[in-house]
């Protein structure tokens, strides 16, 4: 992986910058020692490592906003970092840059159930915003795999979705406002705890901006009701055509599950093994998860099951409580664990039409059989969002590079049958390259335009999401 | 006029162009500071590219009249889910309605509450800069965090930083059947304080509306959508909690309901301005009794839980603006003047002044995607 050359002015000044930093910030927030810089020199996609000139944890928006004008005085590029689990690379430091980390801004600052929103700061991980509500009822939908450790902060910069969008949606429709500080330093509020923009929806091109355009502090987040219960059914079928055709059947029907996820084979087997969770032997599952009271539960299953029925199903299973929802559950979330235990391994995260799923499924099979790496399938299938993993041998010489190949070849045939390269991790470095695929120059050329106005300089997380060709003239210009 | 055939011909015009652009879909959204300009039509670029029911996705040229859109979609089975407001019952304008106006005013309904906003179902868009270039962004997938999200940029950008040409929608079903739970009588706050019980229930409500525009009559409003047996439960759930009492009116008649409240069509008779106010759902009554207490606001109608507000005034002065506007700073949230004469849209900031900082973002953005300031300049400012 391609990264730029280090500022050498900037790492020339190194103790300088970290000496002002120290002179606006509270004992214990710079991170300047080697051995601890270490910590952030990752992010979730391990492969790639690289330790910042140095790390700050500030506690507040005016902590932010003085680092943040430090930096833009000095010319030092700022890498934000939530939790750091990005796959894509997207909180990846460069040599030249200060990791700005929001893991200590934490608190819930308001909880309003009448009006369904709370507001957090945005260190606060995932999970944590539902724990600060779920006594009283309510729940924060988007649920990215991560969600135990993510930060709002990153799910916003990734606009990270989950297995329950399908319904629900993702971060971008579930966010209703920001406090964001720009890299001079200024305070923006965009959005509140109200609906829409009154002018240009800025808070709508600053999600899903991958840390480029500003550091978001706080958030104004929706919450939602939980629903009375919700109950899975797993579905097993002979072929990924057939499972692919019962998806399309249930979404044309009208029954819109919470969730619709697909497995194929080589990932069943390794679920299996891994969580024992009476899985059966077969070529596609399918968990669908429907929600309500029992009522209406029964009500929507009575439709799905017909539909799955008439796909000659090898196995159709019903959780007759609790306990057998959670086993339903456990193999596809521990999955990627599963993994994880037989091999390293690369997750894609392409989205297609739900149409092509046979045909990128044949596509994928046909690359691994061409690369000889095995490939496991897990993903969203009502919204077409697909995890394909690729299986390879860190120790290996040249076994991660092909992987990466592999992995590029079926993104490119994602983007081919009218799809994309990613639908909820984000490009960060690990797709930055293949951008060209899907975008023309002129539509790369609009999206560093907006980054052009947040941020003139390109000192935010500079060398991610786009072409380091495509903006090399920008960067340089900046230095 | 212009009114070109084709993607490229747009581009071509816009390229060329050396005066200002009033862009026009169908014209029946006459909102906005008045413009001055050579009028650009995008009625030419019409027709439905794909409709794939079993993915939820429609690709439809900007164009396109709503009308063929809705009905492509009504022949499977399903609709447009943010249920967009036909502006010509309120405004009294003509002509019909295209698919892209809708996305550049990002117009949404009732249900914007329960399933978000146009904004939230577009999944791509092609568009013609005001340079002339052509940009795609997003595309027909329903989970796309490729490269930034121009998508939402702009849904609601009035077609002042590209022409749309094309449009990709994430599309639902149309549910088996619908009832509303109506109330009569009740007070603005006490309407609102019901709705917000309803909203917090379980219960997946699709529409709460609060209706005070008759002097001592009101009407609350709750819809429920679903499967029938799951209709029949939540509605008998309701009514044994926070909509105990309420009366129950089903299928067609309940429709007629809500498209009354899409279409604010209560206040369109009425003479005077309309303001379009966002805020906190709470908020909604509180902003009207203090305006009230300053003797502004003769109709109010509360969508979204009590979050939209729908305000009749008296259009003389400034239209209540300096008081609108000064309610809407204090308690947070954004005041649109919809309906006006001409001559007060052009003496007022219609849309909601920014704060500087942002303020300065947005202007940076509509000089950097159309610098020679063409595309209906000064509609939103």
């Amino acid at each position: 992986m391609e990264m730029p050359t280090p500022n050498q002015t900037v790492m020339a000044k190194r103790d300088k910058v970290v000496a002002r930093l120290q002179e606006i910030l509270p004992k214990g927030a710079v991170i300047s020692d080697p051995a601890e810089t270490r910590a952030y020199e990752c992010d979730a996609l391990t492969a790639y490592k690289c330790p910042p000139l140095c790390a700050v944890l500030p506690a507040s928006t005016e902590e932010v906003a003085a680092i943040l004008r430090v930096c833009h005085a000095e010319g030092v590029p700022v890498v934000p970092r939530g939790s750091g689990t990005s796959l894509a690379g997207g909180a990846l430091p460069t040599e030249d840059c200060v990791i700005l980390g929001v893991a200590r801004m934490n608190a819930v600052l308001e909880t309003d159930y009448a009006n369904r929103f709370v507001r957090v700061q945005t260190g606060r991980t995932n999970l944590s915003v539902t724990g600060a509500v779920e006594e009283d009822g309510f729940f924060y939908a988007p649920d990215p795999s991560s969600q135990l450790a993510c930060a709002i902060a990153g799910n916003i910069a990734m606009n990270s979705g989950g297995a329950h969008c399908l319904k629900y949606g993702v971060t971008t429709n579930n966010l209703l406002g920001v406090t964001m500080v720009l890299i001079d330093g200024t305070v923006v509020e965009l959005g509140g705890a109200y609906l829409d923009a009154g002018g240009l929806d800025l808070l709508g091109v600053v999600c899903g901006s991958e840390g480029q355009l500003g550091v978001v502090t706080e958030a104004t987040l929706r919450i939602l009701r939980k629903p009375e219960g919700a109950k899975p059914v797993l579905m097993g079928f002979a072929s990924n055509e057939v499972a692919g055709a019962c998806v399309s059947d249930i979404i044309k029907a009208g029954v819109l599950p919470v969730a619709i996820e697909f497995m194929d084979r080589p990932c069943i087997r390794a679920c299996e093994a891994f969580a024992g969770a009476g899985y059966p032997d077969c070529e596609a599952l399918l968990i669908v998860e429907v929600e309500g009271a029992a009522e209406e539960i029964a009500e929507q299953l009575a439709v799905i099951l017909e539909i799955a029925r008439r796909h000659d199903p090898v196995e159709l299973r019903e959780a007759a409580d609790a306990d057998e929802a959670a086993r339903i559950w456990l193999g596809r979330k521990s999955a990627f664990g599963a993994m994880g235990q037989i091999n390293d391994y690369i997750c894609l995260d392409g989205t297609i039409p739900v149409s092509k799923l046979p045909q990128v499924l044949r596509g994928i099979g046909e690359l691994s059989a061409k690369y000889g790496l095995q490939v496991a399938n897990v993903f969203h299938a009502g919204d077409g969002n697909m995890h394909p993993l690729i299986l390879f041998d860190a120790n290996l010489a040249g076994d991660l590079e092909k992987a990466e190949e592999m992995g590029a070849e079926i993104l490119t045939l994602c983007v081919e049958v009218g799809g994309c390269l990613t639908g909820e991790h984000g490009v960060g470095i690990e797709k930055r390259d293949l951008m060209s695929k899907q975008f023309a120059p002129a539509d790369l050329e609009a999206q560093m335009a907006v980054k052009d106005v947040f941020d003139p300089a390109w000192l935010l997380n500079p060398a991610k999401v786009f072409p380091l060709a495509a903006s090399e003239t920008r960067r340089m210009a900046a230095q | 006029m212009m009114r070109p055939q084709s993607e490229e011909d747009l581009a071509g015009a816009l390229a060329e162009a050396t005066a200002p652009l009033r862009v026009r879909g169908g014209g029946t959204r006459d909102v906005g500071r008045p413009v001055v300009g050579d009028l650009l039509e995008t009625g030419g670029l019409t027709g439905i590219e794909l409709h794939e029911p079993g993915a939820l996705t429609l690709v439809v040229r900007a164009g396109t009249p709503l009308s063929e859109v809705e009905a492509a979609l009504d022949a499977h089975g399903q609709r447009l889910a943010f249920e967009p407001m036909d502006h010509r019952v309120l405004l009294g304008t003509g002509g019909a309605p295209t698919i892209g106006g809708v996305v550049a005013a990002n117009v949404s309904g009732p249900r914007r509450i329960a399933v978000g906003a146009c904004r939230d179902f577009l999944l791509g868009v092609r568009f013609v800069d005001g340079s002339g270039t052509i940009v795609k962004n997003g595309g027909r997938v329903m989970k796309n965090v490729t490269g930034y999200d121009l998508v939402k940029l702009m849904a609601g950008s009035w077609g002042c930083l590209g022409v749309l040409t094309e449009v990709s929608l994430k599309v639902l079903a149309r549910p088996a059947t619908e009832a509303t739970l109506v109330a009569t009588g009740k007070d603005a706050a006490a309407g609102v304080a019901a709705l917000s019980a309803a909203l917090t229930s379980p219960f997946d409500v699709t529409g709460a509306a609060h209706l005070a525009v008759e002097e001592g009559r009101s009407e609350t409003r709750v819809r429920i959508e679903g499967m029938p047996g799951s209709v029949a439960y939540r509605i008998d759930a309701l009514r044994a909690g926070p909509c105990a009492g309420w009366d129950v009116v089903r299928d067609d008649e309940s429709a007629v309901l809500w498209t009354e409240v899409r279409d604010v069509a209560p206040l369109a008779a009425r003479s005077g301005a309309v303001w379009r106010i966002s805020v906190k759902p709470s908020d909604g009554p509180v902003l009207t009794a203090a305006l009230a207490a300053q003797g502004i606001g003769e109709a109010a109608l509360y969508d979204w839980g009590g979050g939209l507000v729908w305000l009749l005034v008296a259009e003389d002065g400034d239209a209540g603006a300096a008081a609108i506007r000064a309610q809407v700073a204090a308690l947070g949230g954004h005041a649109t003047l919809v309906r006006a004469a001409p001559a007060t849209r052009a003496a007022l900031p219609v849309f909601q002044p920014q704060s500087n900082g942002v303020a300065a973002l947005d202007r940076a953005i509509r000089a950097k995607f159309d610098p020679r300031g063409i595309l209906n300049p000064g509609l939103m400012d």
